[in-house]
């Protein structure tokens, strides 16, 4: 109970940072491949680079997590193809809905409800892959 | 105060989702969001029909915990944290989008003309299917989305992560510069 009103506050926080700093508008990612300002660049930017030195710290002093187990972090499977077609074809959907997984929900909660059917294709769309998943090049 | 109620600078926002991941981390978990859709396929039955979907996802609850805070979240800022939503673009972006027709740009969150309840039509309803179908089964292919690769994978300094960027980028470009011109015309 009490870790789950941790992962709820985790997510308030997170739907409120992706409202807040517009990443989750279509404008700002239309403008982002555009590359007409250096809003969206500068949040990816500062995550990223603060999430490589966290990630670093963790490491070199083996930090442990609240509940004292060990923080590992899990090699992604070596491949290009999948990364690449995948990659592609969530960009084509990306810029076409203006929304990815995270600010689809934080869209739900500020109302609007269009985004509903983006929710419900997308879901549909994992289904398709991972019952096409045997065929696909990996 | 008063910034809090308009848009969030980037750094500001930046150092929020770096935060989101670090106490992922602490909590013992990993930051992903796109896994929930492949949990709602499971929650859905859908192991009757492949195989990807039999995997323990009563394991993965606690993500769809993080799900329903950040609807909570997104509900918070565009209702307490928010005086007026319209989205400042760039100037250029704006007349650029109003001669595609997209008449809310620069004064809306999100474009009426895809996002609209009552301006809704056959279009803008294909629009959010087809975009929506290749979110999902591009990530599930790819492996992860924005929070996984872009900020996660890179983050731990991976290359499968690196390469999916690019990916996004290149469908991205793709679909802004030549499918654009061609679909809103």
């Amino acid at each position: 109970m009490k870790r789950g009103i941790g992962f709820l506050l985790i997510g308030i926080l997170f739907g409120i940072v992706l409202f807040k700093s517009e990443a989750a508008s279509w404008f700002r990612i239309y403008e982002m491949f555009n590359f007409k300002s250096f809003h969206m660049y500068g949040i990816i930017g500062t995550a990223v680079t603060l999430g490589v030195i966290i990630i670093q710290l963790i490491k070199r002093f083996k930090v442990k997590s609240f509940y004292g187990a060990e923080i590992s972090i899990q090699p992604k499977e070596k491949s290009i193809v999948r990364y690449l077609i995948g990659g592609t074809l969530f960009g084509l959907g990306w810029a076409l809905a203006g929304a990815c997984p995270g600010p689809m929900f934080a869209l739900t909660g500020a109302g609007f409800y269009p985004i509903l059917i983006v929710i419900l294709s997308a879901t549909l769309g994992t289904f398709l892959y991972g019952f096409l998943r045997d065929k696909l090049p990996h | 105060m008063s910034w809090i109620f308009g848009t969030w600078p980037w750094y500001v926002s930046g150092m929020g989702i770096a935060f989101v991941m670090f106490l992922l981390l602490m909590m013992g978990k990993k930051f992903g969001m796109s896994s929930n859709l492949r949990t709602l396929c499971s929650i859905c039955g859908a192991g009757k029909k492949a195989s990807f979907f039999n995997y323990d996802w009563k394991a993965q609850k606690w993500n769809l915990v993080v799900v329903a805070g950040v609807i909570i979240g997104g509900f918070i800022a565009n209702n307490f944290l928010t005086t007026d939503n319209a989205v400042q673009i760039d100037s250029e972006m704006v007349s650029e989008l109003k001669s595609l027709g997209f008449e809310s740009a620069g004064e809306a969150y999100l474009p009426k003309e895809i996002y609209g309840l009552e301006e809704m039509n056959l279009q803008s309803i294909l629009i959010l299917i087809i975009g929506g179908l290749l979110v999902g089964f591009g990530t599930r292919y790819a492996g992860g989305c924005t929070s996984g690769h872009a900020i996660s994978g890179l983050s731990s300094l991976q290359l499968p992560s690196l390469i999916a960027v690019i990916g996004f980028f290149a469908g991205g470009l793709f679909m802004i510069h030549v499918l654009f011109p061609i679909i809103f015309n």
